[in-house]
């Protein structure tokens, strides 16, 4: 049963970096022309605001981000005996918060404007 | 530690593990307080300001470059670790770790020359 668990999780860490990959290409290329001349809040939410794309696309990459980054948090404390009792429920934990914290963000961004 | 320890830790691809899991760590710290502050936009264009001025100081440039290129390697690592388990085998794609990391330290300078510019 746990070795089912382990291997739906080793897909689903996969799938959710597969497709995180061309969010984050994506992402590196507006972050590095947004950068150009500064960062200001207008610049920002000038482009996010009231754009049900971006809303989308970063919606998207937080719930893939949320699943990714707590598989991958729970594999590190799972191979530490001292943390490895309480990988599981760090991972959730983890998952949890970028995933409240993440969508957050993205409707402090994106709604309104 | 032992000598075949040593000589494994100094392989190409324990290194590329290696940096995989710290800049795998270090995204997953950073994440929380990104998202704190987008979330700052709440409070009005002002709030979001301030803290973006905020991190106008030298240290949280280094930063910046720091993250960016923390992102360009995981996804050049992750990509090389999804090409050893999906696509046909053959072998560890030594070069993949070496244009990887140099493809991601472009990437990391292009925007803190953009930055800086």
């Amino acid at each position: 049963m746990s070795a089912a668990r382990a291997a739906r999780r080793w897909y689903w860490q996969r799938v959710s970096a597969m497709a995180m990959a061309l969010f984050v290409l994506t992402h590196l290329v507006v972050v590095t022309l947004a950068v150009r001349g500064g960062l200001s809040a207008a610049e920002i939410l000038g482009r996010t605001r009231g754009s049900l794309a971006w809303m989308a696309f970063y919606g998207i990459f937080v719930a893939l981000v949320a699943v990714h980054a707590a598989i991958g948090l729970r594999n590190v404390l799972d191979e530490w005996p001292p943390t490895r009792k309480a990988a599981g429920v760090l991972g959730l934990a983890a998952a949890l918060l970028l995933l409240a914290l993440g969508w957050r963000a993205v409707a402090a961004i994106t709604w309104g404007g | 530690m032992r000598r075949n320890d040593v000589r494994a830790r100094t392989h190409a691809s324990w290194l590329a593990f290696a940096i995989h899991r710290i800049s795998g760590l270090l995204l997953l710290a950073f994440l929380p307080v990104h998202f704190w502050t987008l979330g700052l936009a709440l409070q009005g264009e002002a709030a979001l300001d301030g803290a973006l001025r905020w991190y106008e100081a030298p240290v949280f440039k280094f930063g910046e470059w720091a993250l960016v290129l923390c992102l360009a390697v995981h996804l050049a690592g992750g990509l090389r670790l999804l090409w050893i388990e999906f696509a046909p085998w053959r072998g560890l794609r030594g070069r993949w770790i070496a244009a990887g990391t140099a493809a991601s330290l472009a990437v990391s300078l292009l925007f803190v020359a953009n930055m800086l510019g």
